[in-house]
C-alpha cells in the first residue's frame, strides 16, 4: 500500500522523461550567483540530507545498544551490544522469516515479472479489435482500491483450501499486473517493428518472437518490474496478516510486527529486539536499492512517461 | 465486426493472416483476461453482492438490502476513520508536494553529488513499511524520542506524539514525510526536462528567479504535479500498513485511548472485515471509499484541465 506511488503510477502524464535521458551538467548560472546564495543552498541541501538521514543512524545506533541505553542521547553504539542481535535470533524464527520473504519475494516478482511481459507484448505487437479498449481496462485496474476485491480474494483462496499457507502471496501474479503491463509494453513499443517482421519472415513463431528476441531487448525493463515487486512483496503486511496464521510461515513484516506486539509496547518494552529485527528487516532493501539503483530511479520517473 | 480496427488504410476486409494474428493476440492477452475475471470483475460483482448482505463467512450470506449502507451513514466509528483519514490526506498531499518541489529544486542544482543526494532522499522509500513504524513510534517517544529531545534543544516542549489524541495525527503526518523520495524523483526528472532555453529566452525578457519559476518551471512540470496530486491522495486514502503496525493488532495497545485517534478507513475496514468478520459491512465501506476515491480523482482532473500544460498540445 505504501508503495502505491511507485506502483499505481501509470497514467499517462506528458512532460516527464526519465532522469537519465538528460546530461547532468551543472546550471551554468551558478557561477554568477552570490557568495551568501550559494552558502544557503549548500546548508539548505546538507540540511535536509542530515534530516532525512538520522533516523537510520538513530536506529542502527539503538539496536546496538543495551536495553536501557536505548533510548540514550547520542548517536554512538554505547556502550557497545551487539549481543542484541544473537537476543533476537533466539527469540523469534528470524532467519525462516527471512528465508520466507525470500522465495515469496522471489515468486511474486518472478511471476509477475514473466506474465507482465507476455501480455505486454500482445499489447505492444499485435493490432487486433478492441485492443484500446482492452488496454484501456488494463489501466483502469490500478484505480480500483485493493479493499474492494480483498474479501472476495479471501473467499476463493479459503475455498481453495489454500489459506495459511504462502500461496496467495504470489500466485496473483501469474496473471500480469497493471503497472507492469503498461510499463513493459512501453518498453516493447520503442524496439523497431520490422526486425520483428523480418524474423517472422524467416519462419519465427509468435511464442519464439517473445522468448528469444523480445525478452532478452527488454532486459532492462524487467528488471525494474522485477526489483519493484520484489521490493512490494518484501515490505508488504496486509495479505500475509489476511492469510497466513501459521508463525512458521511468516514473512518478515508479519514476523516484525510479532516481535512489536510481543516484545515491545505489548511485552517488556524490550526495545533492543525490536529494533534489531528492524535493522534485520531494512538492510537487504537497502542492499537491493545500490544494487540496481538504476532501474529504481528509472522505474520511478518513467511512471509518468506518456502512454 | 467487419471491419478492421487497426490495419493498414485501404484494406477493408480481414484477412485470413489478420485473422490468425488476432488469434496469437488473444492468446498473449488470455493471462490477463483470465485474472482480470478471476481478481478484478468477479470479486467486483462478489462484493457488491456482500455489501448488500450479512456475511459472517460460517453462515451463508443474508440478504438485508440497504441495511449495510445505512448503517455506515451512523456509525461513529466510520465517521472517525473517515474524518482522521481526510485530515491525513488533506495535510500529507500537500505537504510532500511541497517538500517534494523543494528537495527536487535543490537536487537539480546539484552537480556531480546529485546520485548522492538523490539517494539520500530515497532510501527511507525503501525501509519496509513495518520497520518505518516501529522506528518513528519510538522517534515520536515523548520522553525520550529523538525529536522530542532535538526540539527540546531549540527550547520546545515536544507533545505527546503517541499518546495525546490531539497530537496523534500530526505525529503520523510527520512520519509520512520522511517516505517522500519517489516524488522527489518524479519532480527531478521533470525538472531537468524543461528545455534550457526557455530558462534563456526568459531571462533575455528580464525575467528574474520568481518569474523564470512561476511561468517556466511551474507550468512545465505541471504534469508531474497533477500526477503526483493523484497517485499520492489516492495511496494515503488508503494507508494501512505504518499506522496498523503502531496502533493496532495489540491488544495492549488497542484498547488504549489512542487507537481511535488513530483509526484510519482501511484499518477499520480490515478489522470490520477480518477481526469482527462482518465482512458484508466491510464490502459496503469498500464501495464507500472506491466512491470517495472516483469523485475526488475526477474533481481533482476537472480542476487540472485549468492549469496542466501539455506539451504539444495546441488549446
Amino acid at each position: 500500500m505504501t508503495t502505491a506511488v511507485e506502483r499505481s503510477a501509470a497514467a499517462p502524464v506528458p512532460g516527464i522523461e526519465p532522469a537519465r535521458a538528460v546530461a547532468r551538467r551543472p546550471p551554468a548560472e551558478e557561477a554568477g550567483r552570490p557568495l551568501w546564495h550559494r552558502v544557503l543552498f549548500v546548508a539548505a541541501l546538507v540540511g535536509a540530507a542530515i534530516i532525512f538521514m538520522l533516523p537510520f543512524v538513530w536506529l542502527v545506533s539503538a539496536s546496538l545498544r543495551p536495553r536501557e541505553y536505548v533510548f540514550a542521547p547520542g548517536f554512538l553504539p554505547t556502550p557497545f551490544s551487539p549481543e542484541n542481535y544473537a537476543e533476537a535470533w533466539q527469540a523469534v524464527p528470524l532467519l525462516t522469516w527471512f528465508g520466507n520473504s525470500v522465495v515469496v519475494g522471489v515468486a511474486a516478482a518472478a511471476a509477475v515479472t514473466i506474465s507482465s511481459a507476455w501480455v505486454a507484448f500482445g499489447f505492444a505487437y499485435f493490432r487486433f479489435p478492441g485492443r484500446n479498449l482492452l488496454f484501456g481496462l488494463v489501466l483502469a485496474t490500478m484505480m480500483l482500491p485493493f479493499a474492494v476485491t480483498m474479501i472476495p480474494t479471501y473467499l476463493i483462496w479459503s475455498n481453495l483450501g489454500l489459506t495459511d499457507t504462502q500461496v496467495p502471496l504470489w500466485a496473483g501474479n501469474l496473471f500480469g499486473s497493471a503497472f507492469y503491463i503498461f510499463l513493459l509494453r512501453q518498453f516493447l513499443l520503442s524496439l523497431p517493428r520490422e526486425y520483428f517482421e523480418a524474423a517472422r519472415v524467416d519462419g519465427a513463431s509468435y511464442p519464439q518472437l517473445f522468448w528469444k528476441m523480445a525478452f532478452p531487448l527488454i532486459r532492462p525493463a524487467l528488471l525494474v518490474a522485477f526489483v519493484f515487486e520484489f521490493k512490494a512483496s518484501w515490505t508488504d503486511l496486509l495479505k500475509p496478516l489476511i492469510y497466513l496464521r501459521n508463525e512458521q510461515l511468516y514473512t518478515l513484516p508479519r514476523g516484525l510486527k510479532v516481535v512489536l506486539d510481543r516484545f515491545g509496547y505489548g511485552g517488556e518494552q524490550q526495545w533492543e529486539i525490536v529494533l534489531a529485527g528492524s535493522v534485520l528487516a531494512t538492510i537487504p532493501m537497502i542492499i537491493l536499492f545500490f544494487l540496481a539503483q538504476r532501474h529504481f530511479v528509472e522505474g520511478i520517473a518513467t511512471t509518468g512517461r506518456k502512454g | 465486426m467487419a471491419t478492421v480496427t487497426a490495419a493498414a488504410p485501404g484494406r477493408r476486409r480481414r484477412t485470413p493472416l489478420a485473422r490468425r494474428e488476432a488469434r496469437w493476440a488473444y492468446l498473449f492477452l488470455a493471462p490477463w483476461i483470465v485474472g482480470f475475471l478471476i481478481f478484478y470483475a468477479g470479486p467486483m460483482v462478489a462484493s457488491l453482492w456482500l455489501s448488500f448482505t450479512e456475511y459472517d463467512v460460517i453462515n451463508a450470506p443474508r440478504y438485508t438490502g440497504l441495511d449495510n449502507y445505512r448503517e455506515l451513514m451512523s456509525d461513529p466509528a466510520v465517521a472517525r476513520s473517515l474524518g482522521n483519514t481526510v485530515y491525513y490526506t488533506a495535510l500529507h498531499v500537500p505537504l510532500v508536494m511541497l517538500i517534494s518541489l523543494g528537495l527536487a529544486l535543490l537536487l537539480k542544482r546539484v552537480g556531480r553529488l546529485q546520485g548522492f543526494f538523490r539517494t539520500v532522499f530515497y532510501l527511507p522509500v525503501m525501509t519496509p513499511a513495518v520497520a518505518v513504524g516501529i522506528l518513528f513510534l519510538l522517534l515520536l517517544n515523548t520522553q525520550d524520542g529523538l525529536i522530542n529531545r532535538v526540539l527540546g534543544l531549540v527550547g520546545i516542549d515536544g507533545p505527546s506524539w503517541t499518546t495525546d489524541p490531539h497530537w496523534v495525527m500530526p505525529g503520523i503526518i510527520l512520519m509520512s514525510l520522511w517516505s517522500l523520495g519517489s516524488t522527489v524523483i518524479i519532480y527531478l526528472a521533470a525538472l531537468q526536462n524543461v528545455p534550457r532555453d526557455l530558462y534563456e529566452a526568459a531571462a533575455i525578457d528580464g525575467a528574474g528567479p520568481w518569474a523564470r519559476f512561476r511561468s517556466v518551471t511551474l507550468p512545465m512540470i505541471s504534469g508531474a504535479l497533477f500526477f503526483t496530486l493523484i497517485v499520492n491522495t489516492i495511496a494515503s486514502l488508503q494507508m494501512f500498513t505504518e499506522v496498523y503496525t503502531m496502533y493496532f493488532g495489540n491488544r495492549e495497545t488497542q484498547n488504549s485511548f489512542n487507537s481511535d485517534a488513530a483509526s484510519f478507513y482501511v484499518i477499520h475496514l480490515f478489522q470490520e472485515a477480518f477481526q469482527f468478520l462482518h465482512m458484508g459491512f466491510a464490502s459496503a465501506m469498500a464501495w464507500l471509499l472506491f466512491a470517495i476515491i472516483l469523485i475526488i480523482t475526477l474533481v481533482q482532473v476537472k480542476l487540472s484541465n485549468r492549469f496542466v500544460y501539455y506539451e504539444g498540445e495546441d488549446k
